[in-house]
């Protein structure tokens, strides 16, 4: 535990958690402006939160305490990664925790209490959109863990703080093959576990059968808001540790206030270009049919076990 | 006489007297309830014997012990060592929990009188110090759990296929370790045999034909056909002792003969090993994904739970014979430790599907659901034993399948191109296994327990009795620990590991956080778990601060729309793994059995048939022919004997 770790703990869930909102807002704005619409403005998503946040409490009949602590283990498990993984300064707040296994399990964690919750309604669309979820995630699990351990064979340390500043040091190894094979995965795997395209629409609201969509069609009011921001918060935390394991420069090292200003600066300008670059490439594209989402998944699974290999044999 | 000696001599003579007490005529024990009672009582408390005597043998020095007189030809040996050590504390914590399980479970008086013994059998395997009474343990293994499984085969006509299945397989797998032990001849004793050595054909032979007995009764693949159906048909505290304890016997012979008694060997032995366990590893869980049937399910993720600990055993042997012994100490550490976290996920697994069994009548995942209203005990247990066989954080195999994945990842910069292919697609192997796992245990749960009752008898369901809880509560407090603070366990496992490697060192350090102590790496299970129980509680505190106050209202479920049709709409277990089955389309065939089981296992039986029906044609009845066969064979033996001497 260190100043800059500490200070970089604090200041990456606060940026996350303010700055998600913003990044939903501004990729539907960008989708919206490329489609030839108006669009509702960047700051529609704060609106929607305060607007759920108002509305009263409700329950759907039969559910039980996994429905109702689902959206607040979403959100915990987004926060807790975004504590600990290197977003705004290279060293984690808490080492042990930054270790890449155990941020992909905790992930994963969040998204199994969602699948859960959407099988505790009972109704029918509730269990199509967590069976979905889950073989999406029985596919999304191992592809994240083979690529960061993709990374980590090359660093000889599976901590991502480790990871990132092998980066800094040797600037040169970013484009190695594996590198870039771990990168394309990661980003794939990124884009369908976020519930973006190709793998699905991410505002459709009358597509029913989308696994997110689906999963969480009972939940209203607070717990609806929770979940909203909990999703973008995932993104955003995602997006933002795809970059920094790539493209680490501008993250910072030293605990001075310049040191961490240029880090928040740096963390929100690559979550926004690569939300923009996403949200661009989603304008040209279709949705792939649900049965063909597991083969996108199988090819950056693929993908992530030849960076391990090549991380092997082509260094 | 050492602790460990003293008490595993008690937990004998307490299974062989709970057993006898348990056939003996009922108007002595005054009926069955009395009866089930004597019997879980004499299980538990040989299995507390046991576990006591574990830990002894785990903290203690080796002990070594002859009784000549016990077994004709060898003697009867018995040698405590670390290694041993953990499995006899495996074996005495699952007999512990299946016991007072037991107590409440008025079961068949065969399976009463049984599971002692097998649990005596089982705590005895681990301890064997020579051939000979290695192989009478064995055996008595084998045929006890085969009449375990075959113990309800009045009420339940699957019972006895699997014990035909069952029978066949364990029997053959007991004649390949037969073989094998055989075969390395000279002496009987296995302090003996660690001090000869063999020459390299001789002990490749002998290690393979002992792997085959092994893999067979840890349900590796191919030899996995017969452990998901025993399983299943066993009542519920013999099929957690199975699953749970009995499959890690398998492990332990492999390592035992392979490690210990054979020194290591050359890589290829653990290629073999770790591309059985990567191939169980990922078959296992995805079949336990497609599986609707909860027991059939848990034995599958079981067998799953067994191809992780095959893969830390492979790696360890392969590190081993590259000379890194200190990888090769964290990835048997790292096995060790698996077989502790299955062990305890599993008999919780099993005793809470025996609970819903009880409760709701089925095991059909079809059949249940909702059963969190009627039995919220049953539902916590198995959601903790999920958790614990999962490797998700707060679980236990999250820290196992860690430790795993280090000595994996670790391993692969400088190595040979053999173990380079073999750790990524171990690698590769592990990861899918965890992701498959966590879709199978996610459907189980949430099929079981959550939505609402599919059948009337889901809504009927009624909680167990305590006695029953109080079995799973023993293994949920084993769960917790070994999630929470595995650093208790792990240095106890060190010595354990250097048994087998040489490696004297511990592998990790730290209590709180486990460091590795050979390579950079750390990971801090508590600290997670109480880091995402904080955050929870914050995040709900945030929002009682910014929502609308007011209690929250229950309203029917919006469900599209349309207005809820009872048992109409609501999902099934095929419909829920449908896309996961089309995924893996090739390897999971829903309706028919599996294709490797047709491919493999058909043929052969029809060649055996085939064998049977030409042997037959011999065999006419003609006594003046059986005369012929007789002469001929004498005068074939005179001319053989003619022309090699």
């Amino acid at each position: 535990m260190s100043a800059p770790g500490v200070v970089g703990g604090v200041v990456a869930p606060v940026v996350v958690l303010a700055g998600a909102p913003l990044l939903a807002g501004m990729m539907r704005q960008v989708r919206a402006r490329l489609e030839g619409r108006a669009g509702p403005g960047i700051g529609q998503p704060y609106r929607d939160l305060r607007k759920l946040l108002r509305k009263e409490p409700v329950d759907p009949r039969g559910t039980g305490e996994v429905f109702r602590v689902a959206p607040l283990l979403l959100l915990a498990t987004t926060a807790v990664v975004a504590v600990v993984v290197p977003l705004v300064a290279v060293e984690s707040a808490v080492g042990p925790m930054a270790d890449a296994f155990a941020v992909v399990t905790v992930l994963a964690l969040g998204a199994v209490a969602l699948a859960l919750a959407g099988l505790d309604a009972g109704t029918a669309f509730g269990g199509l959109g967590a069976g979905r979820r889950l073989t999406v995630l029985a596919l999304v699990l191992p592809t994240l863990l083979v690529a960061l351990l993709a990374l980590a064979a090359r660093v000889g340390s599976t901590s991502l703080g480790a990871i990132v500043s092998a980066t800094l040091a040797d600037p040169a190894a970013v484009v190695s093959p594996g590198s870039l094979l771990a990168a394309v995965a990661l980003l794939l795997v990124v884009v369908a576990e976020a519930g973006r395209l190709p793998a699905e629409r991410p505002d459709a609201n009358l597509e029913a059968t989308m696994a997110h969509e689906a999963t969480v069609f009972e939940y209203a009011g607070p717990d609806r808001a929770v979940l909203e921001l909990a999703s973008a918060m995932r993104l955003a935390v995602l997006l933002g540790l795809v970059a920094n394991l790539f493209v680490p420069w501008g993250i910072a090292t030293s605990a001075g206030v310049g040191a961490l200003l240029v880090g928040v600066l740096a963390l929100v300008v690559k979550i926004g270009v690569l939300g923009v670059l996403v949200a661009t490439g989603e304008v040209f594209l279709a949705r792939l049919r649900q049965v063909r989402v597991p083969e996108l998944l199988a090819g950056s699974f693929l993908l992530a076990l030849l960076a391990v290999a090549s991380s092997f044999f082509l260094a | 006489m050492s602790v460990a000696a003293t008490f595993l001599f008690a937990a004998v003579i307490i299974g062989v007297l709970s057993a006898v007490a348990a056939v003996l005529p009922s108007w002595v024990t005054s009926g069955a309830v009395a009866r089930s009672a004597v019997a879980g009582a004499g299980t538990a408390l040989t299995g507390v014997a046991g576990v006591v005597a574990g830990i002894a043998a785990l903290t203690g020095d080796p002990y070594v012990m002859e009784l000549p007189g016990l077994l004709p030809l060898t003697g009867f040996t018995i040698a405590i060592d670390a290694l041993g050590g953990v499995f006899v504390t495996v074996v005495g914590a699952v007999a512990t929990a299946a016991g007072i399980y037991g107590l409440g479970a008025v079961r068949s008086l065969v399976a009463q009188a049984v599971v002692p013994l097998f649990v005596v059998a089982m705590l005895l395997v681990p301890v064997a110090g020579n051939v000979g009474s290695f192989l009478v343990c064995w055996e008595l293994v084998a045929l006890t759990s085969l009449l375990l499984v075959v113990a309800e085969h009045r009420t339940s006509p699957a019972a006895a296929t699997a014990g035909r299945w069952y029978g066949a397989l364990s029997q053959l797998g007991f004649l390949t370790v037969l073989s094998g032990l055989l075969l390395l001849g000279g002496p009987d004793d296995f302090a003996a045999l660690r001090e000869t050595s063999q020459s390299g054909a001789v002990a490749g032979t002998a290690f393979v034909s002992t792997l085959l007995g092994f893999a067979a009764i840890a349900g590796v693949v191919p030899l996995h056909v017969a452990l998901p159906r025993a399983h299943a048909a066993a009542p519920s505290q013999a099929a957690a002792l199975m699953s749970a304890a009995m499959v890690t016997l398998g492990g332990y012979g492999i390592v035992r003969v392979g490690l210990d008694l054979l020194g290591g060997g050359p890589g290829w032995w653990w290629l073999v090993v770790l591309a059985l366990g990567a191939l169980t590893a990922v078959h296992g869980n995805l079949r336990a994904a497609a599986s609707g049937d909860l027991g059939g399910l848990l034995a599958r993720a079981s067998a799953g739970g067994m191809g992780l600990v095959l893969v830390g055993i492979g790696a360890a042997g392969l590190f081993a014979s590259t000379g890194d012994r200190v990888l090769a100490g964290l990835a048997l550490a790292a096995a060790l430790l698996h077989v502790l976290n299955h062990a305890a996920g599993t008999t919780l697994l099993f005793l809470a599907a025996g609970s819903v069994r009880r409760g709701a009548g089925t095991r059909d995942l079809d059949g249940l659901g909702g059963l969190r209203k009627g039995m919220p005990a049953t539902t916590a247990a198995f959601g903790l034993g999920a958790l614990a066989a999962s490797a998700l954080p707060p679980g236990a195999a999250f820290v196992s399948v860690w430790l795993l994945l280090q000595a994996l990842v670790h391993g692969l910069p400088d190595a040979g191109i053999a173990v380079a292919v073999a750790t990524t697609v171990a690698v590769a192997a592990v990861a899918l296994s965890v992701g498959l796992a966590v879709a199978a245990f996610g459907k189980a749960f949430g099929l079981a327990f959550l939505a609402r009752p599919r059948t009337p008898a889901a809504v009927r369901a009624t909680e167990s009795p305590k006695v029953l809880l109080a079995g799973m509560g023993v293994v949920g407090v084993a769960c917790v620990v070994l999630a929470l603070l595995p650093t208790l366990v792990l240095p106890v496992l060190t010595t354990a590991t250097e048994v087998a490697t040489g490696a004297g060192d511990d592998v990790v350090a730290g209590v709180v956080t486990l460091r590795l102590t050979g390579f950079a790496g750390e990971v801090a299970p508590l600290m997670i778990t109480v880091a995402l129980v904080v955050a929870v509680v914050a995040g709900g505190a945030a929002v009682r601060l910014l929502a609308r106050r007011g209690t929250r209202r229950v309203a029917p479920a919006w469900e599209g729309g349309a207005p809820p049709v009872p048992g109409q709409a609501a999902y099934t277990a095929p419909s829920f793994v449908e896309p996961l089955r089309r995924v893996f389309d090739d390897v999971v065939d829903p309706a028919a059995p599996e294709r490797l089981e047709r491919r493999l296992y058909r043929p052969a039986l029809a060649a055996l048939a085939a064998w049977g029906r030409a042997g037959r044609r011999l065999a006419t009845g003609g006594v003046h022919r059986y005369l012929g066969y007789g002469f001929y064979a004498v005068c074939g033996a005179l001319v053989l004997l003619v022309v090699t001497r």
